[in-house]
């Protein structure tokens, strides 16, 4: 199997959910600097969720969407510039800002049955001339038919290329294999694969992905990101080098970006109580902390509100549930 | 006999087929005119049955019998709705939008309906708008100074049609100006999800605010007050607990049970927005039959 994949590196974008969404301008510019050097193709940047997201709901990040965008640009020059967008949290106002300031490409999400929420953006994204995917968020929740159907959407909208996202960091790599095994021989646009770790599984389901089909694989450095983290961006491409693939960055590179930028920004995440019932219960991996805060406001155990979480198949972006079910589930205890 | 007003519906979507329903069970208004542009529409049939006038050739239906009705509801989409308003405004007609476009005065029953009853074209926003600006608006009542709030609304998938899909951008956009325009605070962020989940969830929406002081019981007798006079036309609305403070931010949280007129009870967000459109309309019948 000799081919080509391509890495997009979304450490600025979904790594910023292990420092809720702080990112100063200086470890922007570093990383952005250094990613450009590794050779990187794409650059993601922004609040974890994407434009528009920072909000009491999720947390306010450090700087705004255009900062952050700005600061990145600067550093760029063959790398392109990438931002993030969930319809419902971003509106097309921030996308035109967000080519104002310099984006190239264009991330567009939606959970995994809701690919209609997307037209709007996906479209106009794609009328400006940026270079457009899709992404189906908490892809466990569907089955691969589902997917497909959803996907074709996105396709039809004008999208390069569809991404599964595995939010919860619940899906093991027989499952990637079926759906994007599905993905790619039902679509002819690109399709690829955005794992989280919660389950030790985010580079083994990655490789399964491309193994299946996939082009395209999403990753951040350190595998920074909500709770267990995501696939490791430098570990991802030491194994596609080592079966023969081609990704056209440089090694070294990334693993000195890992461990000199940033390993000094946070300590590696890591697979703990917490984040590994995030896994096992399905769960939004960007939730680990609002329920470990409200755990603590209501005196209870983190790990039952994310099972509790689970049981009630809530959706990423309804971080106020967590509030509620505490509140319900220290009722049931008093 | 009691004298009724005769009511337009276009647009024979969620809520138009939810508003019909509402619509005959007002002891002051009647419906003219069911129309909308599918002649295979199992609403348009739906409607037939229960022995309402219907069409298939959307407005034409009004310009060409402008005796069907006095006050149309237009239930199709922000971009139609913008063609239709100068027609409707011709035609005289007492004209309720119900999509995001922006046309005419913005207006939540609870908070400015006298004034709303003065215009020709009102608009009613969005379901979150609906639910969450009389509770935004007490707070505000309560603490002046409050510079941000924010909504969150998330409605289960099954009741957004492709109207409010296709919408999504001027939904979130409208809401928040809709909310820094009738409740004077200086910003908002609205914030809209959709959610799968089967069996469907109720509409929920979730309002936080950063507020200046600990003490929350002027806050909270204001906002049940608030609640109070939204539940008069909205009976399903109710706050899922009093409103809490968590680290400077208060946090209310409500749910809206829908009437199940076209929907079932999980559709909240069809109810709080058609209850609000048809407590209008009935204001403005009242007082034409005076």
């Amino acid at each position: 199997m000799k081919k080509k994949v391509l890495v997009i590196d979304s450490t600025l974008r979904d790594g910023s959910h292990a420092i809720s969404h702080q990112f100063t301008r200086e470890h922007v510019a570093s990383y952005a600097k250094a990613a450009e050097i590794a050779k990187t193709q794409i650059l993601i940047v922004g609040h974890g969720n994407g434009l528009g997201a920072s909000s009491l709901h999720l947390g306010f990040s450090l700087l705004s969407d255009t900062e952050y965008l700005k600061y990145a640009k600067k550093e760029l020059h063959r790398t392109k510039l990438g931002a993030f967008l969930i319809p419902g949290f971003g509106t097309i106002t921030d996308i035109e800002e967000a080519i104002q300031n310099g984006a190239e490409v264009l991330m567009v999400a939606s959970h995994c049955t809701e690919a209609t929420i997307t037209r709007q953006h996906i479209e106009f994204s794609v009328k400006k001339g940026l270079r457009t995917f899709g992404v189906l968020m908490m892809s466990h929740m569907a089955k691969a038919e589902i997917l497909l159907e959803e996907a074709k959407k996105m396709q039809d909208y004008g999208a390069f290329g569809v991404l599964l996202m595995d939010s919860a960091g619940t899906c093991l790599p027989d499952e990637v294999t079926e759906k994007i095994s599905v993905l790619t021989q039902g679509l002819h646009i690109e399709t690829g694969f955005h794992a989280h770790n919660n389950l030790g599984m985010a580079v083994a389901n990655s490789i399964a992905a491309v193994k299946a089909g996939a082009t395209i694989i999403d990753a951040t450095s350190r595998g920074m990101g909500a709770g267990a983290g995501n696939c490791q961006l430098e570990v991802v491409v030491a194994v596609l080098e080592k079966m023969g693939i081609k990704t056209g960055l440089d090694l070294y590179q990334l693993m000195d970006n890992s461990e000199n930028i940033i390993s000094k920004i946070q300590n590696s995440p890591s697979i703990n109580s917490i984040t590994l019932t995030s896994g096992l219960a399905g769960v939004f991996s960007g939730f680990a902390p609002h329920a470990k805060r409200a755990a603590e406001r209501f005196g209870l155990d983190p790990r039952d509100v994310l099972m509790e979480l689970g049981k009630r198949k809530v959706v990423a972006g309804q971080e106020d549930k967590i509030i509620q079910i505490a509140l319900e589930l220290s009722r049931t205890k008093s | 006999m009691i004298k009724k007003v005769k009511t337009g519906i276009i647009g024979t979507g969620n809520i138009g087929s939810d508003l019909l329903v509402k619509i005959l069970r007002s002891p002051v208004l009647e419906c003219g005119i069911f129309t909308g542009i599918n002649p295979k529409s199992k609403n348009i049939k739906r409607a037939q049955k229960m022995g309402v006038p219907t069409a298939y050739d959307s407005i034409n239906a009004i310009i060409n019998n402008p005796d069907s009705c006095e006050i149309v509801f237009d239930a199709t989409s922000a971009k139609i709705h913008t063609e239709h308003a100068p027609i409707l405004k011709k035609l005289k007609k007492f004209t309720i939008d119900l999509t995001p476009s922006k046309v005419g005065k913005l207006c939540v029953p609870s908070v400015n309906l006298k004034a709303c009853l003065e215009e020709d074209n009102v608009n009613m926003i969005t379901c979150g708008a609906q639910a969450t600006i009389p509770i935004i608006n007490a707070l505000m009542k309560a603490q002046h100074q409050t510079g941000y709030v924010e909504i969150v609304s998330s409605i289960s998938s099954q009741s957004a049609g492709i109207g409010t899909r296709s919408n999504i951008d001027e939904y979130t956009r409208l809401t928040s100006e809709a909310i820094m325009e009738l409740t004077f605070v200086p910003k908002a962020k609205a914030i809209v999800i959709l959610n799968p989940s089967d069996p469907p969830i109720h509409m929920q929406n979730t309002i936080y605010a950063k507020i200046h002081t600990s003490d929350i019981t002027l806050i909270q007798k204001e906002i049940f007050a608030a609640v109070k006079r939204l539940k008069k036309y909205v009976p399903g609305f109710a706050l899922l607990h009093k409103p809490i403070v968590q680290n400077g931010m208060l946090v209310i949280i409500s749910e809206v049970t829908g009437r199940g007129d076209y929907l079932p009870a999980f559709a909240g967000n069809l109810d709080v927005m058609n209850s609000a459109a048809v407590r209008v309309a009935e204001e403005y019948a009242k007082k034409r039959l005076l």
